[in-house]
C-alpha cells in the first residue's frame, strides 16, 4: 500500500482540525473510545454538535485555548492508501511549523473560510507550499454551509486565488479547488447533497486518485553515506559496507560511481538490505552498498554516478526560512546540516528579505527574525556536494544549527 | 528492492533512523519492555547494521510486576541474538526511598518507572534512548518528534521542540541532555502487527488468546494477580483473553479474544473499533495523563 503525506494550512478558525476530524469520522477511522471522549468533551464545552477538532488537538493548552500549537501527525488508511496528515498551526507566528510540515509532504491542503475568502494568510500558505515545491495542492473552500452553499461565492474565491497563482515560481504545481463543509460533511468523503452544481471529486476521492510516482519529485541518484558497516567478524572479515538512503533515482550493481569529495571511481559490487542481495536499490530505500575497490569513504561522503556530478563548492546562495527568536546576522557562524553532512558556515550576506505574501522584497535587511524568509549567501569551511533545490528536493535543502543552543534555527533551499 | 509497499517505506525510514542514532551518538541504548513494539525495534536494528551486531545495549526498566511470559521471552531473545541487556529495577528506587509505592484500587508501578529510568540514564551516561512509542497511540505522542531532546531532568518541553525538516535529524546536545528516539513514530498499530506477521517475528504468548483468571472493573478486564489490587466483591472469572498492549500487569487490561495465531490477531486489529490504548489503565487517569507523564521524563 502507498503512503501519502499531506500538510494542511489554514488560518485560526478556518476549521482545519474539524476537516481532519471529519476525514477520520467519515472514513470510520475514529475508534469507539476516541469518539466517546470527543462526545464527552463536546458536551462539557456546551456544544450541540461533535467538535472533531478535539480528535487532533493533543496538548492541554490547545484544548483550553481551542487552538493548535504544534504540528500533530494523524494517521488513517483506506483500502487504497495510507495517509499521514501533518496538522500545522495557522498563526502568523508559526510559519516555521508550516515549512516543517510541507518539507515532508507530497501534497497540501490549503483551507479558505468561504465567508472571508482569500486573505493575507492565504497568500502566505500558498507562498510556502510553492517555495517548498509541494507538487499537489488542494484548495478546500470550507464553511460553504455558512454562505448558503453558493456557487457564486465559490467561483469568486476561485478567481481571487487564480490571481495569486499567476505570481508563483513553481509552475508545475497542480492546484485543485473543492467546496466543502467540514462541519456538515459536504464533499469531504461523501458528495454534497447541497452543492449539486459541483461536479468534481470529493476531497478523499481526489487524494485516493493521486499517482504517487508522479507526485514525488525525481532527480538523479545521490547516495549520502550515513554509516560505515565493518563487522570485523571471522565470517565477514573484509566486509566494508556503506549504509545510506538512495535519493532521486535508482542505483544498480555494476554502476560506475564516484565518491565525493575524493573523486575516486569505483563500481557497485553488491547492494544489500539486511542479509539479502538486490540488483537495484530504488529511491528512498535504506540499503548497504559495497564497492569493487577499497577506497576511503566515511560519513558525510557521497556516491554519485559517473558523469552526473552535483555542484562541489564552498559557497552558495539559498532561500532561508528563519525559525528562531535569536536573529540571524551577517558574519555569524552556524552549522549547516546538508543531509547527513555537517559543515561550519558563515553568513556572508543577507541579500534581500522576501515577503512571504507575494508583496515584494526588502532590499536592505540587517538581520532576520522569526518567520522571515530571505535570500542569504554563505561561505563554508569545506565544500559540500549539492544540487539546486528546484532540481533535487533532498540534495538541495539543508538545516541551520545554532552552535551554542544546538537548536534547529532555520531551513534553507539552495538557489 | 522493487517493493514499494507501505510497510517497506516505513521499514526503510526506521532503518535510516537507527543508522543516524549510531552515527550521531556516543552511548545509545534501546529501551526494551518485552512488548511487541520494542521487539519490532530489535528486528529493525538487526536489519540496519547487518552483518555487524547491533552496536548498542538493550535496557529494561523492570517494575517487578511484569507478566512472567514477557521476562522469559526477553531473556531468550537476548541470548539468541547475543545482545547486551541491562536491567534496572523499580524496587531498588522504592528501597532507596526515591519513590513511594502507590496504594489503593488503582495502584500501579507504571509511573514510578520514570525515576528508575532517569537514574539509569545518569548511571550509564546514555545520550540517546531509543523507544518504541508511536504517534498514533495517543494525542500527546502525536506531537512528538523522531529525535526528542530532553533536559538533564529528562523533561519534555512540548512548546519548545526542534523542527524536523525533510530527513534531517539534529542530534546535537549539551552534556547532560539526552535524546529520546522513536524510529517507528510513523507506524500504526496495524502496521506493527502486519510487520510481525510478514517477518515472522516471535512475540510473547500473552499476545495470543489464552485462558486466564481475570476480574472486571470499569468495563476493563483486569488480570487476577498478587500485583493487582482487587476488592473482595470483584469476582474471579476464567476467560479466553489476550493482550493488545503489554506493560506492567497493574496497568494493562486484557481483551476477550479467540485469536490464537498471528493471522487472526491481524484480522482482529483490522476490524477493531477500540483503540489500542483503550486498554491502558494508566491513560484512563485523565485526558492529559500521557502529556503529564512525558513532561516528567516518561518516554
Amino acid at each position: 500500500m502507498e503512503v501519502l503525506k499531506i500538510a494542511t494550512a489554514g488560518s485560526v478558525d478556518d476549521g482545519k482540525s474539524t476537516l481532519i476530524g471529519r476525514l477520520l469520522y467519515d472514513t470510520k477511522s475514529l475508534t469507539t473510545d476516541k469518539l466517546e471522549a470527543i462526545e464527552k468533551r463536546s458536551k462539557k464545552n456546551g456544544y450541540d454538535y461533535l467538535d472533531f477538532s478535539l480528535a487532533t488537538d493533543g496538548l492541554v493548552a490547545e484544548r483550553e485555548q481551542g487552538i493548535t500549537i504544534d504540528v500533530a501527525h494523524i494517521y488513517f488508511s483506506t483500502k487504497k492508501k495510507s495517509y499521514i496528515i501533518a496538522d500545522t498551526p495557522g498563526h502568523v507566528e508559526y510559519t516555521r511549523n508550516m515549512v516543517t510540515g510541507a518539507s515532508t509532504s507530497q501534497a497540501a491542503i490549503i483551507l479558505i473560510d468561504a465567508r472571508k475568502g482569500v486573505i493575507e494568510q492565504t497568500n502566505r500558505h500558498f507562498f510556502i507550499n510553492n517555495l517548498l515545491r509541494v507538487k499537489e495542492v488542494v484548495v478546500a473552500i470550507n464553511k460553504m454551509d455558512l454562505v448558503d452553499f453558493s456557487e457564486e461565492r465559490y467561483t469568486e474565491i476561485k478567481v481571487d486565488f487564480e490571481k495569486l497563482m499567476a505570481k508563483r515560481d513553481y509552475e508545475d504545481q497542480k492546484i485543485t479547488f473543492i467546496p466543502v463543509s467540514a462541519l456538515k460533511g459536504d464533499n469531504v468523503v461523501n458528495p454534497s447533497q447541497n452543492m449539486t452544481w459541483y461536479k468534481g471529486e470529493t476531497l478523499l476521492e481526489h487524494l485516493e486518485g493521486l499517482d504517487l510516482a508522479a507526485v514525488s519529485n525525481v532527480g538523479t541518484p545521490r547516495f549520502p553515506v550515513q554509516y560505515v558497516i565493518r563487522p570485523k567478524t571471522d565470517e565477514h572479515h573484509d566486509f566494508r559496507g556503506f549504509a545510506g538512503k538512495v535519493y532521486g533515482g535508482e542505483l544498480s550493481v555494476g554502476d560506475e560511481v564516484v565518491a565525493l569529495p575524493s573523486q575516486t571511481r569505483s563500481r557497485i559490487k553488491a547492494i544489500y538490505f539486511h542479509d539479502k542481495k538486490y540488483q537495484t536499490a530504488s529511491r528512498r530505500s535504506s540499503v548497504t552498498i559495497t564497492l569493487e575497490d577499497e577506497i576511503n569513504i566515511s560519513r558525510g561522503d557521497m556516491l554519485v554516478k559517473v558523469g552526473d556530478l552535483p555542484t562541489i563548492d564552498k559557497q552558495f546562495t539559498a532561500t532561508i526560512s528563519w525559525m528562531d527568536s535569536e536573529h540571524l546576522i551577517p558574519g555569524k557562524k552556524y552549522i549547516v546540516q546538508h543531509g547527513v553532512n555537517k559543515v561550519m558556515a558563515k553568513v556572508a550576506s543577507i541579500n534581500h528579505k522576501i515577503h512571504p505574501d507575494y508583496s515584494g522584497i526588502d532590499e536592505k535587511a540587517e538581520s532576520l527574525g522569526m518567520n522571515d524568509i530571505a535570500e542569504v549567501s554563505f561561505k563554508l569551511n569545506k565544500p559540500i556536494f549539492y544540487d539546486q533545490f528546484k532540481k533535487h528536493r533532498t540534495n538541495g535543502s539543508f538545516i541551520l544549527i545554532d552552535t551554542q543552543s544546538n537548536g534547529t534555527v532555520g531551513a534553507g533551499f539552495i538557489n | 528492492m522493487k517493493d514499494t509497499s507501505h510497510i517497506n517505506a516505513l521499514e526503510n525510514e526506521a532503518v535510516y533512523i537507527f543508522r543516524e542514532v549510531a552515527a550521531q551518538f556516543e552511548r545509545p541504548v534501546l529501551l526494551f519492555s518485552g512488548g511487541k513494539d520494542s521487539i519490532t525495534l530489535v528486528r529493525l536494528a538487526q536489519k540496519a547494521f547487518w552483518p555487524a551486531k547491533i552496536p548498542f545495549p538493550l535496557m529494561h526498566i523492570d517494575t517487578g510486576h511484569n507478566f512472567p511470559e514477557t521476562i522469559e521471552f526477553r531473556d531468550r531473545l537476548v541470548e539468541e541474538l547475543g545482545l547486551e541487556l541491562i536491567v534496572r529495577n523499580v524496587q531498588d528506587s522504592i528501597d532507596q526511598g526515591k519513590v513511594k509505592e502507590e496504594s489503593g484500587r488503582y495502584s500501579s508501578r507504571n509511573s514510578l518507572q520514570t525515576t528508575t529510568l532517569l537514574d539509569a540514564i545518569e548511571e550509564f551516561k546514555f545520550d540517546a534512548c531509543i523507544g518504541g512509542a508511536r504517534r498514533d497511540e495517543e494525542k500527546a505522542r502525536a506531537k512528538e518528534r523522531i529525535f526528542s531532546v530532553r533536559d538533564d531532568f529528562g523533561q519534555w518541553d512540548e512548546r519548545n521542540q526542534r523542527p524536523e525538516l525533510f530527513d534531517m535529524l539534529n542530534g546535537q546536545i549539551e552534556l547532560g541532555q539526552n535524546v529520546r528516539i522513536f524510529p517507528i513514530s510513523n507506524w500504526t498499530e496495524l502496521d506493527v502487527w502486519s510487520y510481525i506477521k510478514e517477518e515472522n517475528i516471535e512475540i510473547p504468548s500473552i499476545y495470543f488468546a489464552h485462558k486466564r483468571k481475570v476480574f472486571l472493573r470499569d468495563g476493563l478486564i483486569w488480570s487476577h494477580s498478587d500485583y493487582v489490587y482487587q476488592e473482595e466483591d470483584e469476582e474471579v472469572l476464567e476467560r479466553m483473553v489476550r493482550f493488545r498492549t503489554v506493560g506492567d500487569m497493574s496497568c494493562t487490561a486484557a481483551v476477550f479474544s479467540e485469536a490464537s495465531d498471528i493471522e487472526s490477531v491481524v484480522a482482529e486489529i483490522r476490524d477493531s473499533t477500540i483503540s489500542e490504548r483503550g486498554a491502558r489503565i494508566d491513560d484512563k487517569r485523565s485526558e492529559a495523563a500521557m502529556e503529564k507523564r512525558k513532561q516528567q521524563g516518561y518516554f
